[in-house]
């Protein structure tokens, strides 16, 4: 490992260059999302039939998001439990 | 070509030259044997070689069908992607051992009976602690010892089992098993130890952490999918499996998000990966074995190919703690992108070799009909985003600069990476050459607009998330710590318990020696008073006295009872 020198500046280091890989990302799932959206109307101003709970499930975008931040969450609600000092076994 | 020769065996044979061996031809000699294995695989074709009865057993050491094919196929690439990323170093233990533990893996691959498998199955377990205790630190030489203990348990529970089995049925084919019986429980036991089912995981995460640079990356594709080819030949469709590899698939998620050691968080990804595999095997249908061994293929691709790449951090900056690494982009651009492309390949992106081995145990799972399953393995999908797609690159290249420069990885690595990075590619975006592996004919197609739509939308959004919840500052920020897991039963419960019982015992036994201490005093006492110098039993009396006091009794009994 040599000493930190003053190398070049990257493009992804400017602070505004990573707002624009955060808005592309928002752009890009708002485009994959439209399917879903579609299919969302149709579920709620479907004319015949009681509304399912079931058909959400078809929603992955929706899902995956959720799947995720729910697993954050079990994460850093279990991590008061199970953390211990580094060297707990030596 | 030697005809009916197990592939494993020229690896262990090969095994016995390294020790003869140094500088070029050695590395000639560690690059040939991975290769020749694979020609002799192709060269045999299917079929059944080296049939012998001993002891009135049916031996059958090579037998070569579709299943144990694909599995030792990507057994050979691994073998040789090892090797080429171990080329630099200079370990003779390392290659011998790795050697005969690559070869045994493969050489139980293609047993035929119980007994060759046994056999094989040891030999894994013992060659494949030298590439722990290969760090030669006190952690790893511990950590070894109990990876040593847990699989040796695997492999005499496997014997225990092969016995019963073999009263049962007065067979020991490798074949279907089942759960019908006591034999087949004890069979399902030793294979789950090895496929790290939940509870009888731990010596996983704690081992392959503490392997060699090298060592890690080998480990990491032999045993467990050794174990996953097990299960897919003696228990497809156990539907006990099904809810065993959803608990695996979800349970160590939530370590991976924990975890500061980057290898230990493959590890555990490597678990929930398994998670997959399981539950393939517990359909049981021909898609879900399909996609078993397909994704058995892929997984040790994608799988050796992010541990190479934080084996190569682990190399030149000598950590691979999140809480230290950080902004490795300037220095490893190279490795970066074959980490990428590892992570997009466990992400399951499509033109990866995960999209279409994922996509099809999923299919399974629907066609299977039950929807918590799928939900699972949705799940499963968008957890994993955190680890591979996330965790693993985002914090060791991007991040925030710790101001670590290097070099980058050397050249050996970086084109064992490469060869694996390739292969995980091809396969996503020609999965024709996965589908003529398979075991099952292969009636399947990955590349639906729905599939494709479906699996980038729930990475996306699941990236999102990560963004998201990075920006507000909600992810847990990383901190070395050691996180708990079940291994805590073994090393302090089982310990503490151990110790307690060991001091009740030396209580017990102090108390038993003062008692019998005392009672030996006692009895020293009294004989001191009655037998002692000069005491009543131990005075001496004149032969005088002697006969007037024996004329005495006479003359009583005379007196008294002469009739």
């Amino acid at each position: 490992m040599t000493e930190p020198e003053r190398d070049k500046k990257y493009w992804l280091e400017e602070p505004k260059n990573q707002n624009k890989v955060f808005y592309c990302l928002l752009v890009l799932c708002g485009l994959l999302a439209i399917p879903d959206v579609v299919k969302l109307f149709g579920v709620l101003f479907q004319t015949e039939g009681n509304f399912e709970l079931k058909s959400l499930l078809k929603f992955y975008s929706i899902y995956g998001a959720l799947c995720y931040v729910a697993l954050i969450f079990i994460a850093k609600w279990l991590r008061p439990v199970l953390l211990r000092k580094e060297d707990y076994y030596d | 070509m030697i005809e009916g020769l197990n592939p494993g065996t020229i690896l262990i044979l090969g095994a016995l030259l390294v020790p003869l061996t140094s500088g070029v031809i050695r590395s000639i000699l560690l690059l040939v044997l991975p290769i020749l294995a694979l020609g002799q695989l192709y060269a045999l074709g299917l079929g059944v070689w080296g049939q012998y009865e001993f002891l009135g057993l049916s031996i059958e050491v090579t037998r070569i069908d579709k299943l144990s094919r694909i599995f030792g196929t990507i057994f050979c690439i691994a073998s040789l992607i090892g090797v080429i990323y171990s080329l630099h170093v200079k370990d003779t233990v390392q290659h011998f051992a790795a050697l005969i533990y690559m070869g045994s893996a493969l050489g139980a691959v293609f047993a035929g009976d119980l007994i060759t498998l046994f056999v094989f199955w040891e030999l894994t377990a013992v060659t494949s602690v030298f590439l722990i205790w290969a760090s030669r630190t006190e952690r790893a030489f511990k950590a070894g010892i109990r990876y040593l203990i847990i699989q040796v348990t695997s492999g005499v529970t496997l014997l225990a089992g092969v016995i019963l089995y073999y009263q049962d049925t007065g067979s020991i084919a490798f074949e279907y098993i089942g759960l019908g019986s006591l034999a087949g429980g004890l069979v399902l036991a030793a294979f789950g130890i090895k496929a790290c089912f939940p509870f009888l995981h731990n010596w996983m995460q704690d081992a392959y952490p503490e392997a060699t640079v090298t060592g890690t990356v080998i480990l990491s594709a032999f045993t467990t999918k050794l174990a996953i080819y097990a299960l897919a030949r003696a228990f497809p469709g156990t539907e006990i499996l099904i809810p065993i590899g959803v608990v695996m698939a979800i349970f160590p998620l939530i370590y991976v998000v924990l975890v500061n050691d980057l290898r230990r968080v493959l590890a555990y990804s490597l678990n929930s990966q398994l998670g997959f595999m399981v539950i393939g095997v517990g359909i049981g249908t021909e898609l879900a074995l399909n996609g078993t061994a397909a994704h058995a293929f892929i997984h040790i691709l994608y799988k050796s190919l992010l541990f190479m790449c934080m084996g190569a951090v682990l190399y030149r900056t000598g950590t691979v703690k999140t809480s230290e690494l950080g902004g490795l982009f300037r220095s490893m651009p190279v490795t970066m992108v074959f980490c990428l492309i590892g992570a997009m390949s466990i992400a399951g992106l499509p033109l990866t070799g995960g999209f279409v081995s994922k996509a099809m145990i999923m299919s399974a799972a629907k066609d299977y009909g039950i929807v918590v399953i799928w939900l699972v393995l949705l799940f499963a999908r968008a957890g994993v985003m955190d680890h591979a797609g996330i965790k693993v690159p985002y914090f060791t290249f991007f991040g925030q600069d710790k101001g670590i420069r290097v070099k980058e990885a050397p050249f050996n690595m970086l084109l064992a990476m490469g060869i694996a990075a390739f292969l995980c590619i091809f396969t996503g975006v020609y999965p024709a050459f996965l589908f003529s592996l398979v075991p099952f004919e292969p009636t399947y197609d990955a590349y639906t607009a729905g599939h494709m739509l479906t699996s980038v939308q729930i990475l996306l959004f699941a990236v999102l998330g990560f963004v998201l919840l990075m920006r507000y500052k909600i992810y847990p920020l990383e901190q070395p710590a050691t996180i708990l897991d079940f291994d805590w039963i073994y090393r302090r419960g089982l310990k503490s318990l151990t110790l307690a019982i060991g001091r009740l015992i030396l209580v017990v036994w102090g108390w038993i020696l003062g008692v019998a201490n005392g009672a030996l005093g006692a009895i020293i006492n009294v004989t001191a008073r009655t037998h002692g110098d000069g005491k009543l039993m131990a005075r001496t009396a004149s032969s005088g006295r002697s006969i007037a006091l024996i004329v005495a009794i006479l003359g009583v009994v005379v007196v008294f009872f002469y009739r």
